[in-house]
C-alpha cells in the first residue's frame, strides 16, 4: 500500500461514560480498497461509522479524508468532499416513491435547492440517473412504490442507490446487508464487486461470506479496540481474532 | 398532477369564491361576505402555517405572531398619518401598497430571527421557543401605551387606500383578499413541487437521513420559515384593515392555536385543507352561537366551544387527514 491512503484514522477516541466505545483506533484505507471492519455485537463499529461522518465527535483522534482534516467537520459538508454513509437502521424518505427518494440524493448532489418554481417531479436531470441508480441496485421495477410499501430488503437496496446518487469517491457501508434475503444479499455482493476499484468502501458486516468475498483487508473490532488488521487469510487464521470473535461463532470458515 | 376531474372542481370552487358577494346579496345577507373576507385571510394565515407545520414539520406554536407584527404594522402607520406625528422619521401612511409591503418585509424579518433562533432546537423545544418568543412579542405590544396598549390601535381613517380600488367596500376588499388567497394557493402548489418543496418535505420525513446526503437542514428550513412568516404578516395586514383595528389579542398564543387548528381541521399537509379549515372554524364560531339559540340551548350560546372541542376531537380521532382526507378518501382518491 504505498499510495497515500484516502481515509486515515488515528489514534480515535470516544468513551460513553467509563466504556470506551472507541479506544486509540487506527485504520489507512487506500484508494480503490474495501476494507472491512468486523467484530462483535457492542465492539463500537457503529459508533467508528458516525464518528467518521460526523454524526459523533470523537473525544481525541484525527480522522483525515483525501488529504484533509475532517475530525470536526459538520455532517453536511462531508457528502460534498466524496464521503458517503449509509445506515445499519434503514434510512429512507417513507412517503416519497423509490424514485423520488432517489431523485433527492440527485438533487442535494446537483448543487442548492433553492429552486422555487420548476416541477421537481418532472425534472428529467433529476429522474433519470434516479432510474439510473435503481437500476443498478435492481430496483427499477419498484420505482414508483412509495418507499414505506417495499419490503425490507428493498429498502435496503434503496439505501444504497441513493449513497450511489451522491456519486462517493468512499462509501461507509454500515452494515448493508442486514435483513436481506439470500438472493438480495448475492445481488449486493456482485454489485460492491462491480464498484470495487472505482469507490473505496468501508464495510462494516456482519454477514462473513460477504466480509471474505468483498474485503481486501479486514479490521477487527472488540471492546473499542483494534486487535487486528490484515488479509483477509491472515485474519481467517489470527488465533486471537478466532478466540475473541470467530470462535465465539458456530463456525469460523462460515 | 392536474387530471381533468380536478381542473373541473378547482374551476367550479373558484368561481364559487368569485360569486360569493352576488349570491349573499341575493339572499339579503350582506353582512355576511365580511365573514367571508375573513375565511380569506385566515386561509391565507393558515396555508402559511402549513407550509411549515405539514410540509417541513415544523411545529411553530406561536404562528400569530407573524400575523400580528403584520396587522401592528398597518396599524401603526395607520395611526400616525391620524396623529400628525412620526415614526423613526417617517410620517406614516395611508397606502396599501407601502404600507403591506412593509408588512411582509417586517414580519418576513421578524420571522428570519426568531427562526434563526428557534430552529437551533427542535421537538417539543421548538414547539416551546416559538410560544415563548410569541408571547414576548405579545407583551411587547401590550406594554406601547403609545398604539392603545391592551386596547390595541384603531384605524381611525379607516381601511388603507388603494388606486382604483375602494377597500371601504366590503365587496371590493373581499375580491382583494381573495385575490391574495388565489395567487398564494397557485404559488404553494409550485412551491410544494419545486426542489425546495421537495426538500422541506423531505427534512420533514427523515431529517437525519438528510443530513447524511449533505443537506444543510437548517437553512431550508428557516427560508420556509420566513416565507410563512412573511405570508402570515400579509394575513395580518389584511385582517387589521378588515377590522379597521388591531390589538394584540392578534398575536395571542390563542390566536396561534387556532390557526394550528384550522390546519389540523382542513387537513395537514394537504393544499387546500388550510382555507377549509379556516372556513369551517369560522362558520362553526359565528353560526353555532346563534343555532343553540335558535335551537333553544340559549346556554350554550355563549359556550359554543363547548361543542367546538369535541367536534375536534372527533375529527382528530376518525378523519385523520382532516376535511379535505375524508372528502378523498369518499371519492376514493389516494393523491392529496
Amino acid at each position: 500500500m504505498s499510495a497515500e491512503p484516502l481515509l486515515r484514522i488515528d489514534g480515535l477516541y470516544k468513551s460513553f461514560g467509563a466504556l470506551a466505545a472507541s479506544n486509540d483506533v487506527c485504520i489507512d484505507i487506500a484508494p480503490g480498497e474495501i476494507h472491512a471492519v468486523i467484530g462483535p455485537n457492542g465492539a463500537g463499529k457503529t459508533t467508528l461509522v458516525a464518528q467518521i461522518c460526523g454524526q459523533l465527535q470523537p473525544d481525541a483522534g484525527t480522522v483525515h479524508f483525501d488529504g484533509r482534516d475532517i475530525t470536526l467537520l459538520q455532517q453536511d459538508k462531508r457528502p460534498a468532499l466524496g464521503l458517503v454513509r449509509s445506515f445499519q437502521i434503514t434510512s429512507i424518505f417513507p412517503d416519497f416513491t423509490a424514485l423520488e427518494n432517489v431523485a433527492m440524493a440527485v438533487q442535494l448532489n446537483a448543487g442548492h435547492s433553492f429552486h422555487f418554481f420548476a416541477d421537481a417531479g418532472r425534472d428529467t436531470s433529476l429522474n433519470e440517473p434516479a432510474m439510473g441508480y435503481l437500476k443498478t441496485v435492481g430496483l427499477q421495477a419498484s420505482a414508483g412504490t412509495p418507499a414505506f410499501a417495499l419490503a425490507h430488503g428493498q429498502q435496503r437496496q434503496l439505501e444504497l442507490a441513493m449513497a450511489l446518487a451522491l456519486k462517493p469517491k468512499m462509501l461507509v457501508l454500515d452494515e448493508p446487508m442486514a435483513g436481506m434475503g439470500p438472493d438480495e444479499t448475492a445481488h449486493v455482493i456482485s454489485l460492491l464487486n462491480e464498484l470495487k476499484g472505482s469507490v473505496t468502501m468501508l464495510l462494516v458486516e456482519h454477514d462473513m461470506d460477504a466480509v471474505f468475498a468483498l474485503a481486501d483487508r479486514i479490521s477487527v473490532l472488540v471492546y473499542g479496540k483494534i486487535i487486528a488488521t490484515g488479509l483477509p487469510e491472515e485474519i481467517r487464521n489470527n488465533a486471537a481474532v478466532r478466540e475473541a470473535y470467530l470462535g465465539s461463532e458456530d463456525d469460523a470458515d462460515a | 398532477m392536474v387530471n381533468k376531474r380536478n381542473l373541473v372542481f378547482v374551476t367550479a370552487a373558484v368561481l364559487a369564491a368569485i360569486l360569493v358577494p352576488q349570491v349573499l346579496t341575493m339572499l339579503g345577507e350582506e353582512y355576511l361576505i365580511g365573514t367571508a373576507s375573513r375565511i380569506a385571510i385566515y386561509g391565507l394565515a393558515a396555508m402559511s402555517l402549513n407550509l411549515i407545520l405539514g410540509y417541513g414539520g415544523m411545529v411553530s406554536f406561536g404562528h400569530a405572531a407573524y400575523f400580528g407584527v403584520g396587522a401592528y404594522v398597518v396599524g401603526i402607520l395607520s395611526f400616525h398619518v391620524f396623529d400628525g406625528s412620526s415614526i423613526m422619521g417617517f410620517q406614516g401612511t395611508d397606502a396599501a401598497v407601502l404600507s403591506w409591503l412593509l408588512a411582509i418585509v417586517i414580519s418576513a424579518l421578524v420571522a428570519f430571527v426568531l427562526g434563526a433562533l428557534s430552529l437551533r432546537t427542535s421537538g417539543v423545544y421548538f414547539i416551546m421557543i416559538t410560544l415563548a418568543f410569541a408571547q414576548m412579542l405579545y407583551f411587547l405590544f401590550v406594554s406601547m401605551e403609545r398604539y392603545g396598549g391592551d386596547d390595541g390601535v384603531i384605524m381611525y381613517n379607516g381601511r388603507n387606500s388603494l388606486p382604483m380600488v375602494d377597500l371601504s367596500d366590503d365587496t371590493s376588499f373581499y375580491y382583494v383578499c381573495l385575490t391574495f388567497l388565489l395567487a398564494f394557493l397557485l404559488l404553494f402548489v409550485l412551491l410544494v413541487r419545486s426542489r425546495f418543496g421537495k426538500v422541506l418535505q423531505a427534512c420533514r420525513q427523515n431529517e437525519t437521513r438528510m443530513r447524511a446526503l449533505g443537506c444543510n437542514v437548517r437553512r431550508y428550513k428557516l427560508a420556509a420559515f420566513v416565507i410563512a412568516g412573511a405570508v402570515a404578516g400579509l394575513a395580518g395586514a389584511l385582517n387589521a384593515n378588515h377590522a379597521e383595528y388591531v390589538s394584540p389579542d392578534y398575536l395571542h398564543w390563542t390566536k396561534s392555536g387556532d390557526l394550528m387548528i384550522m390546519v389540523i381541521l382542513g387537513g395537514i399537509g394537504t393544499i387546500i385543507g388550510p382555507v377549509i379549515g379556516a372556513a369551517a372554524f369560522l362558520l362553526l364560531e359565528d353560526f353555532l352561537p346563534l343555532l343553540f339559540d335558535a335551537t333553544g340551548f340559549p346556554t350554550f350560546k355563549e359556550h359554543w366551544r363547548i361543542v367546538f372541542g369535541p367536534l375536534l376531537i372527533l375529527v382528530v380521532l376518525f378523519a385523520r387527514g382532516g376535511l379535505v382526507g375524508t372528502f378523498s378518501a369518499m371519492r376514493g382518491d389516494h393523491e392529496r
